[in-house]
């Protein structure tokens, strides 16, 4: 099925608006060629290759919409689907919210999303991989478990009004987790990159090795509240919630943190230290990413928190529509400015702090104030004059990102990072954060 | 592409050679599959395999979803595809495509060889797989009275608009509501000898509420309270034999067996508005009674995770992480779990659970086994390529994939609390609880990656003093350890309060997979239970 190249997107997309009988249609085609390794207990554990391509179809009668998805791209299936769009869209209540379709947009080239090499990676090339992290491993009498995800995709959308993007891209993504032999020790590294000859799985299982060795031994320090120089792999869960929170509509109808009290929003607000600028781009050279969204809009440059403030909220088409702004589109990254320096500089510069490397299973507590749980993992440390001390057991936190960036102390160079359960393209930098408020202890390593 | 006629492909006797199963609405007819899989088991073996195993999936879904009174979405989703496991010079491999014909299946599983022996030389021990025995052709079919799909949208359209309606009605200033239906036809042959044809349906109706007070911009969210089910569209019948008032005090109305969307959507806006003014509760210790639609998400959590045996074996250390449950805990017959009165139970059979199906993604037939029994550590959930590990000679029956293009692994079965012995219904279990807090629904949920420390939430807390619930609370999340919560466990309602809760979306492994799992329960107190109040300024 993959890959399609764009004559091949285009001329699908264009018998699917050939079979259209609807007053308009829209049509997405996703295809992507993934292959994966993993690797646990020093060995592979699973390894696969997949192949697949969806088409999304949604038809449109006034203001009457269904939508139907197939991943068979004969004939009779394409007709089927178009059909199936169509007769939900005949069924469908009107609603009142639908706006009309895009017409033709102008998107951003983004060079740098396809790499060639990403696209050729071989079952060879990943067990190679998942070698070189194991004997990294190894060397220390360490045990490690990882897993190495590369995809090639193609993306098209085409509506009946003559809109039509293309977007091909490949990532590479790999991470590590190694343990010690016991089980008392644990560190954790990842990448995440565009150009597979970019990746450098050896040195990053290097590091996760390293930090493992390093926390054989921890220590229990009580919980409450304290200094955090929190890595990329650490803050980036609360940045993207942050950020995932920012609908405008949620904000205007007083069921979001950016709610103002008598009603209203925080846009063009302070909301947090005004070392803090987090802004999208898809053209971006380091966090390439496809320059359209849901809706089909652009995702051209906007910046979302601007020295601190609040500079734009998301606002879907019909949200915009209805309150008189400019529609934004919903973010295929996002990337928050740093300071000076990297992560070992922060160190030096600590008196007393805790490092965490990563953390996990972050949980919404409470919307109103955005609130969060979750806990460190995979490599956390006490930090005393300017070194690496001990180190320690792992917290659970209590948490509002709004809260953290407001006890802004230091800020790094960012790094391109992946979150460890949200997926978006992000770059973070290495943060010192006054006051992070550890709940409790816990006894997982 | 689908509609190719078989190509050179050798193909077993009796093959035909017309057109194939072309994606339409109708299933797949058996004799496709078949021959389909037998052309890829024939090629993997021909390339090398010494065992293989093939997924014929169409997986089809359906979402209708709500915004105040308007319908705002309608998708029906289909992917149909095949993904062959093999081992080859004992390693595993895996491929998968959505291109379906003889030749292409049989492409398929030479990638898949070529894969696993791209994998083998890391090998350090064979794959060790638990022996098998062929079923034949079988079939198995989710035990429903009416088939989702086949219910006109209107029908669906409407009931979303009036629960709508009946919430905003009712206090609620938004309420968004969502119909998911399930429907996975997933035909598994293995070179074992098994022909397995499963029809699998789930259903989860649900919605938010929100109550909104703009003069102080404060806003709660109230979660419905159903739960998605392994059940047709009966599941939103709404009969009033399975609907069970709640405590006195609580004016909340449970459901069982079946779901009234319209009037939990009455009474969510009541609740959110009542929550809203709710006293903001002490942090400290008190003694919790949990109702079914919230204990089963910390029995998913502290108990179903931790016994899985990749898990404890390192197998899942890079992402869900490992477990505080080693193999040392469980081979000492000893480890205290829970209190005397805890029994967990595995179980892949329970009529109308998430987690029921005939046969597993491997090819075993499923079934019912303890985890801890009266208190301690008694076993794990493990697959084919697992078992030997804690001495066993046969699967358990619980592998699993989320799609034809996921590799199957290991994945919870329904986790079950067993009902107490004794005659106990939730008012007399509350009545017995000085301080306390009885909490209704699931709410935030965290839990670290060895499964000792976790905190939850929920959607309502009442508080509990001298037997009585005297008002509702806010502000509640409690944080406690497994073990320690576990030996907490004073007191368990007994069978007739036992209902099921469960998810569609359990996340393991990578690349994610989702798994649906339920997790039954009756009513159950835990005692001294560390209570935060999670209230915060920003």
């Amino acid at each position: 099925m993959p890959p399609f190249s764009e004559s091949e997107a285009r001329a699908l997309l264009d018998r699917v608006m050939g079979l259209s009988q609807s007053e308009g249609c829209s049509a997405d085609l996703q295809a992507t060629r993934s292959g994966n390794i993993r690797f646990a207990r020093n060995a592979v554990s699973t390894s696969g290759i997949t192949d697949d391509a969806t088409l999304t179809v949604q038809s449109r009668y006034g203001r009457k919409t269904g939508t139907a998805q197939v991943n068979q791209f004969d004939d009779e299936s394409l007709t089927r689907t178009v059909r199936r769009a169509e007769e939900l869209a005949r069924l469908a209540p009107e609603d009142p919210e639908v706006v009309p379709l895009l017409e033709p947009q102008r998107y951003a080239a983004v060079p740098a999303g396809f790499v060639d090499a990403t696209a050729a990676v071989t079952p060879e090339f990943r067990a190679d991989t998942a070698a070189a992290s194991i004997a990294a491993a190894r060397q220390q009498s360490c045990v490690a478990a990882g897993y190495l995800v590369d995809a090639a995709s193609w993306n098209a959308t085409r509506n009946s009004r003559g809109l039509f993007g293309y977007y091909p891209d490949t990532t590479a993504d790999y991470s590590i987790t190694v343990r010690t032999e016991n089980g008392g020790g644990s560190g954790w590294g990842g990448q995440d990159v565009n150009d597979v000859r970019t990746l450098q799985a050896e040195s990053v299982a290097k590091l996760a090795t390293e930090k493992a060795a390093a926390s054989r031994d921890v220590r229990a320090i009580e919980p409450g509240k304290y200094t955090v120089i929190l890595e990329p792999a650490a803050s980036v869960d609360l940045i993207q919630l942050l950020l995932f929170n920012n609908g405008a509509r949620e904000a205007d109808e007083g069921r979001s943190y950016l709610t103002k009290a008598g009603g209203g929003t925080k846009l063009g607000q302070k909301l947090v230290d005004q070392r803090v600028t987090i802004y999208s781009d898809s053209a971006s050279p380091e966090l390439p990413c496809r320059p359209w969204d849901g809706e089909g809009l652009p995702r051209s440059r906007t910046p979302w928190i601007e020295k601190g403030v609040v500079r734009n909220l998301r606002y879907t088409r019909y949200w915009a529509e209805q309150k008189k702004k400019p529609a934004t589109a919903q973010p295929g990254n996002w990337i928050m400015e740093g300071g000076q320096g990297s992560l070992e500089d922060l160190i030096r510069s600590t008196d007393r702090g805790v490092l965490v490397t990563r953390t996990w299973y972050i949980r919404e507590v409470d919307p109103q104030t955005l609130l969060y749980t979750g806990l460190t993992r995979d490599g956390t440390f006490f930090v005393e004059n300017g070194r690496i001390a001990y180190a320690i057991k792992n917290f659970r936190f209590n948490e509002s990102p709004v809260i953290m960036l407001n006890n802004l102390d230091a800020l790094a160079v960012p790094v391109r990072v992946q979150g460890s359960e949200t997926f978006g393209r992000v770059m973070v930098p290495p943060m010192r954060i006054r006051d992070f408020t550890f709940s409790s202890l816990s006894d997982a390593v | 592409m689908t509609g190719m006629a078989a190509g050179a492909l050798a193909l077993p006797p009796g093959t035909r050679l017309v057109p194939f199963w072309n994606g339409a609405i109708t299933p797949i007819p058996s004799a496709d599959k078949r021959q389909l899989a037998d052309a890829a088991l024939g090629a993997a073996r021909s390339a090398g395999a010494s065992y293989a195993d093939v997924r014929i999936g169409r997986y089809l879904n359906q979402f209708v979803t709500s915004r105040e009174t308007k319908i705002q979405n309608v998708t029906n989703l289909e992917s149909y595809g095949v993904g062959v496991r093999v081992i080859a010079d004992g390693a595993w491999g895996f491929a998968a495509s959505s291109e379906v014909t003889p030749d292409s299946v049989a492409r398929t599983a030479r990638l898949a060889v070529t894969v696993a022996k791209a994998n083998a030389k890391l090998q350090a021990e064979p794959v060790q797989l638990a022996p098998q025995k062929g079923y034949g052709e079988v079939s198995w079919r989710s035990p429903i009275e009416k088939n989702a799909f086949d219910v006109p949208l209107k029908e669906k359209a409407d009931l979303l608009l009036a629960a709508a309606d009946s919430g905003l009605k009712s206090g609620a200033k938004y309420l968004q509501g969502l119909l998911f239906l399930v429907n996975e036809q997933k035909y598994f042959a293995s070179t074992d000898g098994s022909y397995i044809d499963q029809d699998i349906h789930r259903i989860w109706p649900a919605f938010l509420a929100v109550a909104v007070d703009t003069s102080s911009g404060k806003f709660e969210e109230r979660f419905s309270l159903s739960t998605p089910t392994g059940r047709g569209w009966e599941y939103l019948s709404g009969r009033p034999d399975d609907k069970m008032k709640g405590p006195p005090g609580t004016e909340v109305t449970l459901y069982g067996d079946s779901y009234d969307m319209i009037e939990d959507a009455a009474q969510a806006g009541r609740t959110a508005r009542r929550k809203s003014k709710a006293k903001s509760v002490t942090a400290g210790k008190y003694d919790l009674v949990l109702e079914p639609s919230h204990l089963w998400l910390t029995i998913h959590e502290s108990v179903g995770h931790p016994l899985e045996l990749d898990r404890v074996l390192g197998y899942e250390a890079n992402y869900a992480g490992t477990s505080f449950a080693t193999l040392d805990k469980w081979r000492s017959k000893s480890f205290k779990y829970g209190a005397d009165i805890v029994t967990l139970f595995a179980d892949k059979t329970q009529p109308h659970s998430l987690g029921a199906v005939g046969y597993d993604d491997e090819g075993v037939a499923t079934k019912r086994w303890d985890l801890v029994k009266n208190g301690i550590l008694v076993n794990y959930q493990a697959i084919r390529d697992q078992v030997h590990v804690i001495g066993e000679s046969e699967s358990q029956g619980c592998c699993y994939a989320d799609s034809w293009s996921s590799i199957q692994f290991q994945r919870m079965p329904n986790v079950s609390l067993a009902p107490g012995a004794a005659q106990l219904t939730p008012a007399e279990l509350i009545g017995q609880v000085d301080r306390g807090v009885y909490i209704v629904g699931n709410g935030s949920f965290s839990i670290d990656q060895q499964r000792y420390n976790f905190q939850f939430g929920g959607q309502l807390f009442y508080e509990i003093k001298k037997g009585k619930i005297v008002g509702m609370l806010r502000d509640v999340a409690y944080q406690s350890n497994t073990q320690e919560f576990w030996n907490s466990c004073a007191g368990i309602c007994d069978q007739r309060d036992y209902r099921l809760g469960g998810s569609f979306f359990d996340g393991k492994g990578q690349p994610p997979q989702i798994s649906a799992v339920s997790h039954g329960c009756a009513t159950a107190r835990f005692n001294g239970v560390n209570v935060l109040n999670t209230a915060r300024k920003i």
